[in-house]
């Protein structure tokens, strides 16, 4: 009798190994948002466009260098494929080195993303700061398609400086639109700047919403996001109605290796989108 | 008495809860003021004789290096105050502020609300319970601003 099970492959199997290899995609148009930002446009090689949640995330590739997650940053409809990336090491750089017409790797769309359908007829608050605004402006492209399921919507955002705010002439749009409240704030700034210094979690305290009809996403470094928490709560929002999109290292980004364990949670799994009623313990561990 | 400037103080945010007859106290040290987009209200160094309970418009408060020039570390607006200098010795400016905006202000004389609190610690203690959230919020942001958690981490 042999003692070596042989493992069959199941159909989750093959789906997991699909998942795992990236498809062949090329990059259609670039944008320079700031020194070391870029945002690009991909589409599919094979033409099969992508469907994504609002906060969801791909791993994207660029061959001989390797593999990193990116929050999708376009509208949800599949029609554009948008990420903003931010050169912080090598395959990040290699990303923002990318022209149109170049070929990259992508797998995904990945995680749980933001609780959209939650929001609907609430007053929504969304809270960015830094590169945090690239996976929330799925979410303003959705409630801006969809601008009468929702309340009072209002955007604060904090940049380090103002050179560093993301889509600047988007933002100036929505700002002049009046579909949306618009707050801006940089952390330092010189005199040209006419606009308001301080952090994001002053502007919590100045906007104007219904605390018992909210729903608030957070996503930015994770001290910002602990602060803006703590001062949405501050301001009587539930914290399960305050979600966060957490980050950590992410390889298989299925639930697979645990790279991205958080507490209990696989964050490409379980997240990376949760609760502050969730997260909020976890937090509170050093080195978590 | 000042009734018109009673009657801001007791609408602004800093004064919320305080029985009339304290905001009357204050506002016999108080007066209307209004500053125009660019204009400077203080001066780095100069003597703190006002603190300023802005209604409207925005303030930039800044400090200059050399080869650097002016940068503002914090913008204050509507339902803010600054200039708490006025409460400790020596009493000096330690930044400049500057109107982003057209700004409307009530301009507490800081010698006649000295000498009101020294009179009456009642007073002296209502105004201290509501200076002191500011500054503990304030050296917060700047614990903040100074992490710098938009830089990359390499
Ligand atoms: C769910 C999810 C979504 C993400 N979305 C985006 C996105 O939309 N845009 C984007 O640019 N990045 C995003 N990231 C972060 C991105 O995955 C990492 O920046 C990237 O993997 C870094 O790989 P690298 O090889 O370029 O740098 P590495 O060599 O891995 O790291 C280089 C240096 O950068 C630091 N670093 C790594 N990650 C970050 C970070 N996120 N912020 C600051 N410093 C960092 C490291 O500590 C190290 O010092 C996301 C991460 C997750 C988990
Ligand atoms: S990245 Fe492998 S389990 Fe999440």
């Amino acid at each position: 009798m042999s003692i070596i099970a042989i493992h069959k492959c199941s159909p989750t199997d093959t789906l997991d190994m699909q998942q795992m290899v990236p498809k062949l995609a090329r990059v259609k148009s670039y944008f320079s948002d700031a020194p070391d930002v870029s945002t690009l446009e991909v589409e599919m090689a094979d033409g099969v466009p992508v469907n994504y949640a609002p906060g969801q995330f791909n791993m994207l590739t660029v061959f001989g260098v390797g593999e990193a997650a990116i929050s999708i940053s376009g509208a949800p409809n599949g029609a554009r494929l948008i990420h903003t990336i931010r050169d912080v090491g090598a395959v990040s750089h290699a990303l923002t080195r990318l022209k149109p017409g170049d070929l990259l790797g992508l797998r995904g769309p990945f995680g749980i993303g933001w609780p959209i359908r939650a929001a609907h007829s609430k007053d929504v608050l969304i809270v960015a700061g830094g590169l945090g605004l690239a996976p929330l402006r799925s979410v303003l492209y959705h409630i801006l398609a969809h601008r009468v399921k929702f309340g009072v919507v209002t955007l604060l955002y904090g940049a380090r400086q103002p050179e560093d705010i993301l889509y600047q002439s988007e933002i100036a749009y929505w700002r002049e639109s009046c579909e949306i409240n618009v707050a801006l704030t940089v952390d330092h700034a010189d005199v040209k700047w006419p606009g308001r210094v301080g952090v994001v979690t002053q502007l919590i305290d100045q906007a104007k919403f219904d605390p018992q009809n909210t729903l608030a996403m957070v996503c930015g470094p994770e001290v910002m996001m602990r602060f803006a928490a703590a001062a949405l709560v501050e301001r009587e929002i539930d914290a399960e109605n305050i979600f966060l999109s957490m980050e950590r290292n992410m390889k298989c980004a299925i639930g697979h290796c645990g790279h991205c364990q958080f507490g209990p949670n696989f964050l490409c799994r379980d997240g990376p989108v949760l609760s502050y009623e969730k997260l909020r313990p976890l937090l509170k561990v050093k080195e978590l | 008495m000042a009734p018109e400037q009673a009657s801001m103080l007791s609408q602004h945010a800093f004064f919320k809860g305080l029985a009339p007859e304290v905001i009357d106290l204050v506002a016999s040290c108080a007066q209307e003021i209004e500053f125009s987009a660019g204009q400077y209200i203080c001066h780095e160094d100069d003597q703190a004789d006002q603190f300023y309970v802005l209604l409207q418009g925005h303030v930039a408060l800044q400090i200059s290096s050399p080869g650097r020039g002016a940068r503002t570390f914090l913008t204050v607006g509507a339902g803010e105050v600054f200039g708490v200098n006025w409460l400790v010795a020596p009493y000096r400016w330690t930044y400049d502020a500057k109107a982003l905006d057209d700004t409307k202000a009530v301009v507490l004389n800081a010698v006649c609300l000295r000498h009101k609190c020294e009179a009456d610690h009642d007073l002296g203690f209502e105004l201290m319970k509501r200076v002191m959230p500011i500054l503990i919020e304030r050296l917060h942001i700047c614990r903040i601003q100074l992490l710098d958690l938009y830089l990359k981490q390499n």
